[in-house]
């Protein structure tokens, strides 16, 4: 396992090196500078994205759900559409990125803790069919609750909306990255500290309780720490999707067994090195002919599949 | 001030939606010795040994485990003084045996295993007959071998109290025998066990005190030969019972 994520770490190295310095033109200083921020904000992502989905698949007892089809960024989409609907376009981008990005992950880290709390919380939560389909349908509402609003605004305000509805990885929002790593890093330090209280939190609550772990703070606190890292990979690049399940996916076959600690940072040098390279192969190499997000939706879409048909998923 | 050394109920109940599930209920159980709880499907059994081990908060009343108060002793704390297990072993992750086995050893080592705790993993797998397939997964275990794992892991934790709730389940005979004699070693080493039983004649062979329930309510209490008698347990399972004698012991011929 040891070699496997130090090979991880050496392919990371590797494609961050191609992102930063392949086919450097003449003004070197000031497309290296624009790389590195976007490379500082694809790494916040997918360290984001691949942490958020195995603490989420823990905490569900799960290994399908991941916090995108649990609807948490839709919830983040839905924030983000009633605050441009109730204070207007102008008084919206006039807000400071940093304030309104705290706002907005305060509150949706209340509402997933609220919902997702009194779900995956309870004394008899015990049926994992249940939390699916409530899920699901929780991520349908979010959805849709987005859309209405989104229809109810003027075509200005939907195209601020509209901006952060589509998943972009070409484009992250350089502007709010510095908060969104201020909101993040200690989100994943504390992840990684907590690795452990994982490891027995994923026997399930009965075991959990019996072997001395507060089940149900570390329950609302696990979800609070996904929503806080959702919320950060939304507002950068907008909903990933099913991105987070073939990281968590490729995770588990990297780093199996109980440990969390080796699992989580299996999970973060995956995601980054499909999150660089992709952006790479696609900006450079294949010359923005197509879209990551679109592949990455669709090979997640046939490993979707794939476990289902495994029978993988109980 | 003397710490009672036992389990001391007063009061408790349970009600899920309205449904009572254990009427108030008071009752001491005795420690150094083995308890087995018998009686009925529905009867409250799991959901008495639940409350004890903190798994369900209870409606109303208190449980006191060697003088700790359940609901405010800290449940890290609780589980330095009991170790409980339950039914139901669906697990989500992909566990080798010795791996869940280990897991006992989290209330003293917090994740960070020292050579005490190893060797606390070694006996429990030893003692339950783990140590040639500690290497497997889970998943590929048969329902008596998955069941001996989740019980060496409870036994790991080497509690003062241990609470099982129907250990005996999948297990075969010379299991389920072995494993009672590995609670009456561990009680005349000191160890308090409470066990809910539904082989009544284990109860009659093995325990030293035997708590009957019906409905949610306890209906008789006492040494094996004072509750497991015919006319006893014929009212308590509302069917012809009859008890014979074995080695000094009550013999329940249920099956017949």
């Amino acid at each position: 396992m040891r070699a496997r994520i130090l090979l991880l770490t050496g392919l990371l190295v590797l494609v961050s090196a191609l992102w930063l310095f392949q086919g450097l033109g003449p003004n070197r200083d000031f497309v290296l500078g624009l790389r590195l921020g976007k490379l500082a904000a694809l790494l916040l992502v997918a360290v984001s994205v691949g942490v958020a989905t195995i603490l989420f698949q823990t905490v569900a007892q799960n290994r399908i759900l991941t916090p995108a089809i649990m609807g948490f960024d839709a919830l983040y989409l839905l924030i983000q559409s009633l605050l441009v609907a109730s204070l207007g376009t102008a008084a919206f981008a006039s807000l400071p990125a940093g304030s309104k990005f705290a706002a907005e992950t305060l509150v949706m880290a209340a509402v997933a803790v609220a919902l997702f709390g009194a779900l995956l919380g309870q004394a008899r939560g015990d049926s994992i069919g249940r939390t699916i389909l409530t899920g699901v349908i929780l991520g349908i509402l979010f959805r849709s609750g987005a859309t209405l609003v989104g229809r109810m605004l003027d075509p200005n305000e939907y195209s601020i909306v509209q901006q952060v509805s589509f998943a972009n990885f070409s484009r992250p929002a350089t502007d709010t990255t510095a908060w969104a790593a201020a909101a993040a890093l200690p989100a994943i330090a504390a992840a990684l500290w907590l690795a452990p209280r994982f490891d027995v939190l994923a026997l399930g609550r009965e075991r959990a309780i019996s072997l001395g772990l507060p089940h149900r703070p570390m329950v609302l606190g696990t979800l609070a720490l996904v929503a806080v890292l959702t919320a950060v990979s939304t507002a950068l690049v907008g909903p990933v999707a099913l991105f987070g399940l073939i990281i968590a996916g490729f995770a588990h076959a990297i780093a199996p067994g109980a440990r969390h600690l080796p699992l989580l940072i299996a999970a973060a040098l995956i995601a980054s090195v499909l999150l660089v390279g992709g952006q790479w192969a696609f900006e450079r190499v294949l010359g923005q002919k197509a879209t990551l997000s679109v592949v990455i939706d669709f090979a997640g879409g046939v490993f979707f599949l794939a476990l289902l048909l495994k029978g993988k998923v109980r | 001030m003397t710490i009672h050394q036992g389990i001391e109920i007063s009061g408790l109940s349970h009600a899920v939606r309205g449904a009572e599930i254990l009427a108030p209920t008071n009752l001491k159980l005795p420690a150094g010795r083995i308890t087995a709880l018998i009686g009925p499907n529905g009867a409250g059994k799991s959901t008495l040994s639940r409350l004890i081990a903190r798994i369900e908060p209870p409606v109303t009343g208190r449980v006191l485990v060697n003088g700790l108060d359940v609901a405010t002793t800290s449940t890290d704390r609780l589980a330095r003084e009991l170790a409980f297990l339950g039914q139901h072993s669906w697990l989500a992750s992909r566990l080798r045996v010795r791996e869940l086995v280990a897991f006992g050893r989290w209330p003293h080592c917090k994740g960070r295993p020292g050579p005490a705790d190893r060797a606390a993993v070694d006996r429990a797998l030893a003692e339950f007959g783990l140590l040639p397939i500690a290497g497997r997964f889970l998943d590929t275990l048969s329902g008596g071998q998955a069941q001996r794992a989740h019980l060496a892991m409870t036994a790991a934790q080497e509690t003062p109290w241990l609470i099982l709730d129907e250990p005996l389940n999948n297990l075969d005979l010379a299991h389920a025998r072995a494993l009672m004699a590995h609670l009456a070693r561990l009680r005349d080493g000191g160890g308090s066990i409470l066990v809910v039983l539904h082989d009544l004649n284990f109860a009659a062979g093995w325990a030293d005190h035997v708590v009957a329930m019906k409905d949610g309510r306890i209906v008789a209490e006492g040494t094996p030969a004072d509750v497991l008698t015919a006319p006893a347990l014929s009212s308590l399972y509302e069917t012809e019972i009859c008890v014979g004698e074995h080695q000094g012991r009550p013999l329940v011929l249920h099956h017949l």
